[in-house]
């Protein structure tokens, strides 16, 4: 048995040491630096693997590359559309060393949960970047563009199945624009929620429904491929690298970016507010990071004290709106 | 052959000695969190994501895919010996595996695990590296409708799981789906027996609830009845050669194939698709051996620790794992939490699984598939040698091995969720299960419940949603006809038997009522 044991405890320990190698040798950051340099904690409202978790893992590798921060960790605190991680961020009060991952995502999670925390009981930071929806069909379906889809909606909005992700979330969201900016009531329409963007492109694959909505990247194969089409993209203007009409174009008043952000926990001064919005920005510059916003074909809308907080002000009223309109509330 | 010369390039990149190294390294990782109950290979995965970064990408995919196959090697283990799966994939592993443990044959049922998950790996993989496309197509044609098809077919299939009373199995199915409803509701977004509790609201985690039921239940058990009875002491001794002898391979073999058949489609389905084949698996092993025994043939061990019990549900658990990386390459289509989070990793290096991948990016694919057959030939080598050693861990003195149970399931579900709550849950569970073997519920149908219920329930209302509750949209496809086909056949085919049999009986024993609750 003692023979066995060893083995084992010697392969994760090995594990354990890579692990620890690769943290320790971005550690050579210079002295007098302030606690969230030594040390950040990144915490990810989400399971492993969706898109909060893909923003901190990126960003953790452009810490560690642009040796901005000695030691990152990231944290997964799932559950309850991120209220439950938005929680544990309010609870670390004072922990100027902390930053918690968020997006268009919570600001629904927080109605549909009816979440006692808001995102106004954390420190805004910066909003790191916007990633576009798109409106896909199969290759061989009748619908050629938006105004195909709209009148489809307006004449019977039950006969147009529509696959995205979570309830709530924000191929949800879009689908409700879509709907109200046609002149369907949002609660009409016939949306059906899937674990992700990807299970809900089989299902649109097999026929099984007749509209998906996800992030580009959910697709991007398959419309190479040639195997979907995108009718639309959620985008104000057209984006680099998609090659589609964006919804507006089509008098389709439905513009919405799923960004992403990181929030810190209240209760810090404002020295270890700009400490944090320093250490951000500079992430931001690193060679790392911009290859981050090109391979994920994500916008680089970066912003940081007042003006985020604006933004941020105006998206919690227009989402909330929406979400309410939704019958989610 | 086209794919034969692809896939030897693939080996011709995957033998180097770096590549090698790190396949060690990943299944060794692999197998040390599939150990342990609550950390999975998805979350092995997820840390080794950022370190990958500074890997080229065939190293960083080997040792990922490494990862992901050691863990289907590794659950069985803690499953065995401690009556606590290390993934949801062994749950029913467990259930005849801790039975032969007890039995004294812990290091047969640990060999049958690990030859069991060779095979179904090896086969599953060798099926993607020739058959992809085909594979595909298959996913493909699956809405709705059709997993709903499926996941009635296997509520049925595995009612063979129940046990011999069909009032104590219903009050498990009943209780397990009772469980598997708590959370907000995905379809419709209203809350179901949360309590107001926001931890509830995604429901219990399928780790706190195996964990709880499985290992806490039996300690707790265990120790209620410490004083009045030694009847388990019996496992601490060893019977036999620790070895399968060739009567035990004469029996597994079979089972190691069928489990395989059972696991190879299951792959490329999204949720349950690891665990729905281990159980099917289970309840056609359970069949056929009490029909072996009807017929005069071998006693059925089903319940005392059979060891076809063990060789079907792991290697159809481990053969859903290659037609899951099938899944995910050729379609972008994650079945698993560890394929998701490899997609991810995908994404990081620029790169897009799907239709196009194996055009764009054929050396690294081929190296991969190369490298999973490299990863399943060591992951062999590293297991089948230790099975006598690990079974000696229960030459631990009872009262440690059950506190060193408790010790590993309170980390391992404070590891997968880092809440205190979950531990209250647990506990909470854990008495539940107690209680349950205290009046002889039988625990099986629980777990069956808790993976296929919300399943069959969410695919029914999808189904139903896109038809707009035209109910016939469930049998618009040939393959949920053909499915319910399947049931109804055997269905009458079991009523026939049935009534034949109590014809026989009431004309042996004239007015006798033979077999009223079978």
């Amino acid at each position: 048995m003692s023979k066995h044991l060893i083995l084992r405890a010697v392969g994760a320990a090995a594990a354990a040491v890579i692990v620890g190698a690769a943290v320790v040798s971005a550690g050579s950051t210079g002295e007098n630096t302030s606690e969230a340099r030594a040390r950040l904690t990144m915490i990810v409202p989400a399971d492993p693997g969706g898109g909060w978790d893909l923003v901190a893992r990126e960003s953790q590798n452009a810490y560690r590359g642009g040796d901005i921060v000695a030691n990152t960790q990231v944290v997964n605190v799932p559950g309850a559309g991120g209220t439950i991680g938005l929680a544990q961020a309010i609870r670390l009060e004072g922990r100027a060393n902390t930053l918690m991952v968020t997006g268009t995502v919570m600001i629904g999670g927080i109605v549909v949960n009816q979440s006692s925390h808001t995102l106004n009981d954390v420190t805004p930071i910066a909003r790191l970047a916007d990633d576009y929806e798109v409106v896909v069909v199969p290759a061989d379906s009748p619908y050629e563009d938006m105004s195909d889809l709209a009148a489809a909606l307006r004449e019977d909005p039950g006969s147009v199945a529509i696959g995205g992700g979570s309830l709530g979330g924000t191929d949800h969201l879009l689908a409700a624009m879509i709907g109200r900016d046609v002149g369907t009531d949002p609660q009409e329409i016939n949306y059906i929620p899937f674990a992700g963007g990807s299970q809900a492109l089989t299902s649109l694959l097999s026929h099984s429904i007749d509209v998906g909505i996800s992030g580009y990247n959910e697709f991007s194969d398959q419309v190479s491929a040639g195997n979907v089409r995108i009718l639309g993209v959620s985008a104000n203007e057209r984006v680099e690298g998609i090659d589609a009409p964006t919804l507006a174009e089509q008098d389709i008043d439905a513009v919405l970016p799923n960004w992403r952000g990181v929030m810190a926990p209240p209760g810090i001064t404002d020295e270890e507010r700009a400490e944090l919005t320093a250490i951000v920005t500079e992430m931001r510059a690193t060679p790392e990071w911009q290859d981050t916003l090109e391979r994920n074909r994500w916008d680089d809308t970066f912003q940081t004290g007042p003006e985020f907080e604006e933004f941020l002000g105006s998206e919690i009223d227009r989402i909330t709106t929406v979400t309410e309109e939704l019958g989610l509330a | 052959m086209d794919a034969l010369n692809h896939l030897l390039t693939g080996f011709s990149h995957a033998l180097t000695p770096e590549n090698l190294l790190w396949a060690l390294l990943g299944v060794l990782l692999g197998t040390a969190v599939g150990v342990l109950p609550g950390l999975g290979s998805s979350m092995a995965v997820a840390l080794l994501l950022p370190i990958t970064f500074q890997l080229d990408p065939t190293s960083a995919f080997i040792m990922l895919a490494a990862v992901y196959y050691g863990g289907l090697f590794g659950d069985s283990t803690a499953a065995i010996l401690m009556n606590t799966p290390g993934q949801s994939s062994a749950i029913a592993t467990t259930i005849e595996g801790y039975k032969m443990a007890r039995r004294g044959r812990a290091p047969q049922a640990l060999a049958t695990a690990a030859i069991g998950a060779f095979i179904g790996a090896i086969l599953s993989t060798s099926l993607v590296a020739f058959f992809s496309p085909a594979i595909i197509g298959l996913a493909l044609r699956f809405g709705p409708a059709e997993y709903f098809a499926l996941a009635v077919f296997a509520f049925i299939a595995t009612s063979a799981v129940v046990s011999q009373s069909m009032v104590r199995g219903l009050v498990a199915l009943g209780i397990g789906l009772s469980i598997s409803l708590v959370g907000i509701d995905s379809l419709s977004g209203a809350e179901r027996f949360t309590l107001g509790i926001p931890q509830l609201f995604e429901g219990f985690s399928i780790i706190t609830i195996t964990v709880a039921l499985l290992a806490i239940g039996e300690v707790l058990h265990v120790a209620a009845r410490a004083h009045t009875d030694d009847g388990h002491e019996s496992m601490l001794r060893r019977s036999g050669t620790p070895w399968l002898s060739l009567a035990d391979l004469r029996r597994t073999l079979p089972a190691w194939l069928r489990g395989t058949v059972f696991g190879v489609p299951f792959g490329v389905i999204p949720s349950g698709g690891s665990e729905i084949p281990t159980f099917l698996a289970f309840g056609t092993e359970k069949k056929l051996a009490e029909r072996r025994a009807r017929r005069g043939g071998r006693e059925n061990e089903f319940g005392k620790g059979a060891i076809e019990g063990v060789a079907a549900p792991e290697s159809a658990g481990s053969a859903t794992a290659g037609t899951a990386m099938g899944a995910l390459l050729g379609l972008g289509l994650p079945t698993s939490g560890t394929a998701a989070i490899m997609l991810a990793a995908f994404q990081q290096y620029g790169m897009q699984p799907g239709p196009l991948l194996f055009e764009r990016n054929g050396d690294l694919v081929w190296a991969l598939l190369a490298s999973l057959f490299i990863a399943s030939v060591m992951l062999l080598i590293l297991n089948l040698p230790f099975a006598p050693l690990w079974a000696r861990l229960l030459l631990i003195p009872k009262p440690y091995l059950y506190a060193g149970i408790t010790v590993f399931s309170v980390l391992g579900v404070y590891a997968a969720s880092s809440a205190m709550t979950d531990l209250w849950f647990m506990l909470l569970l854990g008495l539940v299960g107690f209680m349950m073997r205290r009046y002889d519920i039988p625990l099986a149908p629980v777990l069956i419940a808790v993976i296929l219920g919300p399943v069959a329930e969410s695919e029914l209302r999808r189904a139903l949603a896109v038809g707009q509750g035209d109910v016939t949209v469930l049998f618009g496809s040939a393959i949920s006809v053909g499915l319910y086909a399947v049931l109804l056949l055997g269905g009458v085919i079991v009523a026939v038997n049935r009534i034949r049999a109590r014809r026989r009986a009431t004309a042996t024993v004239p007015g006798s009522k033979a077999g009223a609750a079978s």
